[in-house]
């Protein structure tokens, strides 16, 4: 079970390969659309490459709730 | 005719020769081949194993970010139109970007992404394929990166007819400054096919020279030995302007675009008609259009490809639509055949042998076929004065186009 910083910062990982976020700026009050500049093509990009990593399902229905980096760890944490 | 001076004011290419104009003009009229094996694994099996790769890969230029959205062959376009409009020198508020439309074309569109889309989906699922995916792949694509880019806003228009594409696009900019939908066109095409889909195609028809062992020497234009084309990949982009609005900014202006000709040969959809009757209306067409006669045209840039049926259909052509008089040379058997791009790079070839007074070679033609009766630029570059040279292009699917350039 990865921790919740573990999670964050896989999140960063993905976040920079994918759309080139610097994993420093990546935090849990950060919002993915309006600090991280992270457009809803990307967003898909983000979701499929977590789930990948983190052995998760997210569904579309749940990205929409995913407005942080906290709320995707918390989604994460919750259901791997 | 028309009484709407059209001129071009920048010019943009990467290219197997080089990664812009000025190393790709080089490399040509010191006679150098882009032509080199293909290294990747897949090639092994194949019969063609030679290509003419870009020099300069679009990694080394575009953000790695940005390049995760583009297929290979919206970076080649965009990067040739990031140089051919920075050349055209626009400062602020010189045009309006309501009147700055693009015409910009692809060949065969976005297949390297088609293609390796289709193996993760294969591999891996729907769930893998990029969200990027229709944007690479549309065949619109390159002209409408370039337009947002660039900021066009008079309208992104997609070409797309086979090898005669890029001189299409830029006979379509002449044709919308002419008709006053915009004062400014940037025009092109880009090609980016190196794969083994395309090449086993192309190989399969028999249309491919299959000289592996000397790459440098496969792209033969007229040559007795020719066996074929050999594919290349690149870019090249012209900025076209009205010519009172280049004049009004204190434009530099390469060459003006005199005339354009369209023609389709209603014969076959592959096949080039051995007569080149759709080639002869093309260029005479376009002769018209400029005011000319054939007797003005000195230098063709052909559209010679290596191909034994192609290659001598047009000197019948040219010969019936211009004379006897004008020196060929054949850019292909340095740069490889880029496709789509083909029209746009070697009408930046045309454009600036009139602006050097010098005839790019054709290499590798040590021994011309029986039937060529007409004058060519062997081996080496060749300084002649020239007012008017023209731009032949012929594509799959019988289009022809001719474009004729002059002193501005």
């Amino acid at each position: 079970m990865a921790t919740r910083a573990e999670i964050t910062s896989g999140l960063g990982e993905i976040l920079e390969e994918v759309a080139g976020v610097n994993p420093d700026d990546v935090a849990e009050e950060k919002s993915f659309t309006d600090d991280l500049d992270v457009d809803s093509l990307s967003m898909v990009e983000v979701v499929v490459a977590a789930e990948e990593k983190f052995g998760v399902k997210i569904p579309d229905n749940e990205v929409q709730n995913l407005k942080t980096v906290g709320d995707a760890v918390n989604y994460i944490e919750a259901n791997h | 005719m028309s009484n709407v001076d059209v001129v071009v004011t920048g010019l943009g290419a990467t290219t197997p020769l080089g990664g812009d104009v000025a190393s790709t003009w080089d490399a040509m009229l010191a006679g150098r081949s882009g032509v080199s094996p293909l290294t990747q694994e897949w090639a092994g099996e194949l019969p063609v194993r030679i290509a003419a790769q870009l020099k300069v890969d679009p990694s080394e230029i575009i953000d790695r970010v940005k390049l995760r959205r583009m297929d290979r062959a919206e970076a080649m376009g965009v990067i040739s139109a990031r140089e051919a409009w920075a050349d055209a020198g626009f400062a602020e508020g010189s045009y309006d970007p309501e009147r700055l439309a693009v015409s910009y074309g692809t060949g065969i569109g976005g297949v390297l992404t088609t293609l390796g889309q289709n193996e993760i989906l294969e591999k891996s699922g729907p769930r893998r394929v990029s969200p990027h995916t229709v944007p690479m792949l549309m065949p619109n694509g390159p002209a409408a990166y370039i337009g947002l880019e660039l900021g066009a806003k008079a309208g992104v228009r997609a070409m797309a007819s086979a090898c005669a594409t890029g001189a299409e696009a830029v006979a379509l900019a002449l044709d919308l400054i002419r008709l006053g939908r915009a004062d400014v066109v940037v025009a092109g095409s880009t090609e980016a096919v190196v794969h083994p889909l395309p090449i086993a195609g192309f190989a399969s028809m028999r249309a491919m020279s299959t000289r592996n062992d000397e790459p440098e020497k496969a792209s033969r234009p007229w040559d007795k030995n020719r066996d074929g084309f050999v594919l290349g990949e690149g870019a090249g982009t012209l900025v076209l302007e009205r010519a009172d609005h280049a004049a009004a900014r204190g434009a530099r202006v390469y060459a003006r675009l005199a005339g354009a000709g369209i023609t389709s040969d209603g014969f076959d959809i592959v096949q080039p008609d051995p007569e080149c009757n759709g080639g002869i209306r093309a260029m005479k067409m376009a002769i018209r259009d400029a005011g000319l006669t054939g007797a003005d045209i000195q230098h063709v840039n052909a559209h010679a490809t290596s191909t034994p049926v192609g290659d001598m259909g047009e000197i019948k052509g040219i010969r019936e639509a211009i004379g006897s008089h004008p020196i060929l040379t054949s850019t292909k058997s340095m740069s490889g055949h880029l496709l789509g791009a083909a029209g746009a790079l070697e009408s930046i070839a045309t454009i600036l042998a009139l602006r050097d007074g010098v005839i790019p070679p054709t290499i590798n033609l040590d021994e011309p076929d029986d039937r060529l009766d007409l004058e060519v630029a062997a081996h080496k570059a060749r300084s002649v004065e020239l007012r008017v040279a023209m731009n032949n292009s012929f594509g799959f699917g019988g289009h022809n186009v001719a474009l004729i350039f002059t002193q501005p």
